[in-house]
């Protein structure tokens, strides 16, 4: 069983709807031994970095997102949350990943709306996607590239596009509303 | 590199799709979950739905079809259509909408964007514009083009980005419907003027028409409806156009 982490973030139907089209079932919880317990855990969101943090800490899933020994996928927000801080509310956000969340600087139109490609892509959970792929993106913080680093995009200035550090991936852009070369990450993941 | 974005719109009446010229004469363009799946599928970057008929009584029927369109899809989609508070957003969003768009209510109470990004962020509030020329000067109409306003469109844009908008979508009702091409005029003097990303829209009738507007603007996507309901430009067709023309295009 897929976990998906419910919190007070939106989007999180929209992952489901993907892993159902998948052909994989998944339950939306914010359960933690549902969660410890799950095959894999996805922890979605589109939000305010902040405020989801002060919501999962209030329910203590900050510590069981910690506990977690299976893969865990964090995207958009959920890679944000799974670094050291975000500028961003001025957040100290749950340190998984050593890097911090910046604002882009308002060089360019911000948000970073729309399709992008990756660069330098590292590990399974890009198997058989090159750096010709795009994917969709929508934010606004950016988490600085570090040695979680697995993918890259270049926006304004490079990025991680994408993290992973022991059983810990996130991606910044949204694997469920990137077609099919988001379907094939999605993929990847769930066969990690 | 980012990449320019081509977005079909498909206008919701009744659960269907339609079209009209200027608003007016409309024309049943097809089943929208069957649409959406078929431009996911041929490439669209992403879509949206106005609900052109929007009532509270209709507001139920609307968060079903977004739910049947979000099981289906798998690139983002915008809804919008008498979209007044906060709670109507919720419902839409709730349903699987990533965006919602918001356009004479908007005008009427400029707070329910910023109510709108506070609650659920700035990347989900799309601010749709019509604007008109009138004695030589742009300016924000309401009422699906009926009713003009004082509002200068230059000013009304920056206003929605201070307020929290994530996206402008911009219509010239002066071009909307007559396939002569989307107005470069106003579409580059907004992108120029505010920092989050406009959407192009109203008066595409060629392929040309794209090139045109993205060479010759700042705007980051491009929206157009009845040339591609009827198939008169397919997406496909279109991006290769583009991309041979050095358009940074999705392909």
């Amino acid at each position: 069983m897929i976990a998906i982490l419910k919190y007070n973030a939106g989007n999180i139907k929209s992952v489901q709807n993907a892993l159902t089209r998948l052909g994989y079932k998944s339950m939306i919880t914010d359960n933690p031994s549902e969660l410890l317990s799950a095959d894999k855990v996805i922890f979605p969101g589109v939000g305010e970095a902040s405020s989801a943090i002060h919501y999962l800490k209030e329910r203590g899933l900050d510590k069981t997102i910690l506990e977690l020994k299976q893969p865990v996928l964090g995207i958009c927000l959920g890679l944000q949350l799974m670094c050291l801080s975000s500028e961003e509310g001025d957040t100290k956000c749950l340190g998984i990943f050593d890097a911090d969340v910046r604002l882009f600087p308002p060089v360019d139109k911000i948000p970073h709306i729309g399709w992008n490609n990756c660069l330098t892509l590292k590990g399974n959970l890009f198997k058989g996607i090159s750096v010709d792929d795009d994917l969709y993106y929508v934010h606004s913080y950016y988490a600085e590239i570090s040695s979680s680093t697995i993918a890259t995009c270049d926006y304004i200035l490079p990025f991680s596009a994408a993290m992973q550090k022991e059983n810990y991936y996130a991606t910044q852009f949204h694997p469920e509303k990137s077609a099919e070369t988001g379907e094939k990450i999605l993929k990847n993941f769930l066969e990690l | 590199m980012l990449k320019r974005r081509l977005i079909p719109c498909l206008d919701i009446k009744d659960g269907r799709t339609v079209k009209g010229v200027n608003f007016i004469n409309l024309i049943d363009a097809g089943d929208p979950v069957e649409l959406a799946k078929s431009y996911g599928k041929q490439g669209a970057d992403e879509l949206v739905f106005l609900d052109i008929t929007a009532t509270i009584e209709n507001r139920k029927a609307l968060a079903d079809l977004v739910e049947r369109i979000a099981a289906e899809i798998n690139i983002p989609f915008t809804v919008g259509g008498g979209i007044d508070n906060v709670n109507d957003v919720s419902i839409l969003l709730n349903a699987g909408a990533d965006k919602v768009t918001v356009n004479s209510s908007a005008v009427r109470r400029p707070e329910l964007i910023s109510e709108i990004a506070g609650q659920f962020g700035s990347q989900c509030i799309v601010v749709a514009i019509d604007t008109k020329l009138v004695n030589d000067e742009w300016i924000v109409v309401v009422d699906g083009g009926r009713t003009t306003t004082e509002l200068k469109t230059i000013n009304w844009a920056r206003r929605v980005e201070e307020l929290g908008a994530g996206e402008i979508m911009l219509t010239s009702m002066n071009n909307d419907g007559t396939k002569s091409g989307f107005s470069l005029e106003i579409t580059g003097e907004v992108s120029s003027n505010v920092n989050i990303p406009v959407i192009a829209s109203g008066g595409a009738g060629s392929m040309e028409h794209f090139r045109e507007v993205f060479c010759n603007t700042g705007c980051s996507a491009a929206l157009a409806a009845s040339i591609f309901h009827f198939g008169e430009i397919t997406i496909p067709e279109l991006k290769r156009y583009l991309i041979n023309e050095k358009i940074s295009i999705r392909y």
